[in-house]
């Protein structure tokens, strides 16, 4: 059993509320991530479910039990760090087998959970080696056998993939994911890189400034973002934000629509444009262009396109796919 | 040309360097080389260095006037015993203040060090009264505890400075496994900190060594180390130069091997956290 809940949890920091008032579950066996940009609470979120962040008010309940005073040895939960934090005077072994080690286990069965950890994240060889003469992804892997072996409630993962270089970051991702649905053991995981949430989360929940912007799967923060945030957090490249005349016609503020949900013309269009720059991808083309009283809009088209710097074009967006905010930033229907 | 100038600046860099290093050391080489002198060689003027005739016989008479091995074992008590009790306390003291710091740990810090400010002459009479009256003068405990004393705002100091190098993730990984308070310091703290604890400790086993203000008002002869077994040769009659460069030498030598060896860890020990 592993389900997280946050009741009206704030935390401040001497006068500064860092943490506003957040109050939600997570569900026992889900994988959730904490999405957000730099500085909106996210890792303290979960240093706080951890244990290692007081929490100024409110309650962290784990499986209905209120843990909130409660240190973190006594949570039953583990914790991957950005940094790996590994032990560096200890192997491998030893750095796997130092929880089981505090929890006086005995020996044999130290050695038989080592091994069987070691050998889901392909660590076998490596055991008496020292984490300096590991690689990046070795590292990771270690830190990541030392929750598992613990056999967690839940596991923390604050940013665990940001130090690994571009490749490495998609097979680990991929490797994280096969471990939740292997060990189908609750899993938190805190990254600002809204790619790594859209790929691996059951649910987002995405953080702006101290308070939870949106909740939700990631196909329906996608394609119904409940606000301005949102709507520009999530996606990549990001949501075309358009005010004036076209959004008023529409009802609205501000109109949102994606680079991928627009049709692209030579001759005629809502949106006049002239193309300033053109990424040709082979699988996709990425427009970059300036749409005349509008501003900048980006669009996505499939497979390879002709358009080039300086091009004439026009941007019709699909209605079906249009996103209205009013004037606060909400979502209109 | 410019690697010639460069050559040639590196020469008398290391010349000077090497010039510098001499005068520091002369005193000891002198005292080392008057050791070996006759006491009438060893006033004589101008100055003999090296042609002289050269006798054991100060070694041979300090050591049969005074048991110099009762000294030394004091000397050693006193020096590693006040420095490893210091270290028992000052180990979670640093602890406290590198990763549970408050508003006042800076204070604490800086009232520390400024004890070491304070001339040791302004507390003698209370402290010899203290002591006299607990019946510690002339006590190993007693003159330990003193030692430990004058150490501690050091140790804790530089374990502080240690300490605050130790990345705070890996304790808090180690809380996360389950770590008690007392198993974090043991299992963790200590290892990784040890090449600075072990820095740290031989600077102020030195200090102790050398330590010579308490130890020669608080101890007369069960307790007294080294220090006082130098002060015995300065007799009323006048100092007895070549017997009081032996007994130098034969105070320092001990010292001096071990400095020599673990001359690596003291550097590192001064300077660690000086540079990122």
């Amino acid at each position: 059993m592993g389900s997280i809940e946050l009741v009206n949890v704030c935390k401040a920091f001497g006068g500064v509320k860092v943490i506003n008032s957040v109050d939600f579950a997570i569900t026992d066996g889900s994988f959730t991530v904490f999405v957000g940009p730099s500085g909106c609470g996210k890792s303290t979120l979960l240093r706080m479910i951890a244990g290692l962040e007081d929490v100024t008010s409110g309650q962290v309940l784990i499986d209905g039990l209120d843990m909130t005073n409660i240190g973190p040895a006594k949570r039953g939960l583990a914790m991957v760090f950005q940094s790996y934090a590994l032990y560096p005077h200890m192997s491998v072994r030893g750095n796997i087998a130092f929880a089981l080690k505090m929890a006086r286990q005995p020996a044999n069965v130290i050695e038989q959970k080592v091994k069987k950890a070691a050998g889901i994240l392909n660590l076998t060889e490596y055991l008496d080696r020292k984490p300096r003469e590991l690689s990046g992804g070795q590292r990771q892997r270690v830190a990541i056998g030392r929750a598992i072996v613990r056999e967690p409630k839940a596991f923390l993962f604050d940013e665990p993939l940001s130090n690994l270089d571009a490749a490495l970051r998609v097979q680990m991702r991929v490797e994280i994911d096969e471990l939740h649905q292997k060990l189908k053991t609750t899993m938190v995981y805190v990254t600002h890189d809204q790619v790594e949430a859209m790929t691996m989360a059951d649910r987002i929940v995405v953080l702006d400034k101290g308070a939870v912007a949106q909740i939700g799967s990631p196909l329906e923060l996608y394609n119904k973002p409940n606000g301005l945030f949102v709507a520009s957090f999530i996606g990549s490249p990001t949501m075309n934000l358009v005010m004036g005349p076209s959004a008023a016609k529409r009802g609205a503020t501000t109109l949102g629509v994606r680079p991928e949900h627009v049709e692209l013309s030579t001759t005629a269009g809502e949106w006049p444009a002239q193309v300033l720059h053109a990424e040709h991808l082979g699988s996709e083309t990425f427009i970059y262009a300036r749409a005349e009283g509008i501003g900048p809009l980006t669009i996505r088209l499939s497979g390879e396109a002709t358009h080039h710097a300086g091009d004439r074009i026009f941007v019709t967006p699909r209605e079906a796919h249009v996103h209205r905010f009013d004037k606060d930033g909400k979502r209109i229907g | 040309m410019a690697m010639k100038q460069s050559a040639g600046k590196r020469v008398g860099v290391t010349v000077l360097a090497w010039v510098v290093a001499f005068l520091i050391f002369f005193p000891i080489l002198w005292t080392f080389i008057t050791s070996f002198k006759s006491e009438l060689d060893a006033i004589a003027m101008p100055p003999k260095f090296l042609f002289f005739n050269w006798t054991l016989e100060n070694y041979v008479e300090v050591q049969s006037r005074s048991n110099y091995l009762r000294f030394a074992e004091n000397s050693i008590i006193l020096s590693i015993g006040a420095n490893i009790v210091g270290l028992l306390i000052s180990v979670p003291a640093a602890w406290s203040m590198a990763f549970a710091p408050t508003k006042r740990t800076k204070d604490v810090l800086m009232w520390m060090l400024s004890t070491k400010m304070m001339p040791a002459v302004g507390v003698l009479v209370p402290i010899y009264l203290l002591f006299r009256d607990l019946h510690l003068l002339d006590s190993l405990w007693g003159i330990g505890f003193v030692l430990m004393l004058l150490n501690l705002p050091i140790l804790i100091w530089m374990l502080y400075t240690y300490f605050k190098e130790i990345p705070v993730d890996i304790l808090e990984a180690a809380r996360m496994d389950g770590a008690s308070l007392l198993n974090e310091i043991i299992y963790i703290l200590t290892p990784m900190a040890a090449p600075g604890i072990a820095s740290t400790m031989l600077l102020t086993v030195i200090l102790s060594w050398n330590e010579a203000f308490w130890t020669l008002n608080l101890a007369t002869s069960n307790a007294a180390p080294l220090t006082a077994f130098i002060a015995s040769y300065s007799a009323p009659e006048g100092f007895f130069w070549a017997k009081l460069s032996a007994a130098s030498t034969l105070a320092i030598a001990p010292i001096l091997v071990l400095g020599w060896f673990s001359q690596k860890q003291l550097v590192r020990g001064l300077t660690f956290g000086a540079v990122k």
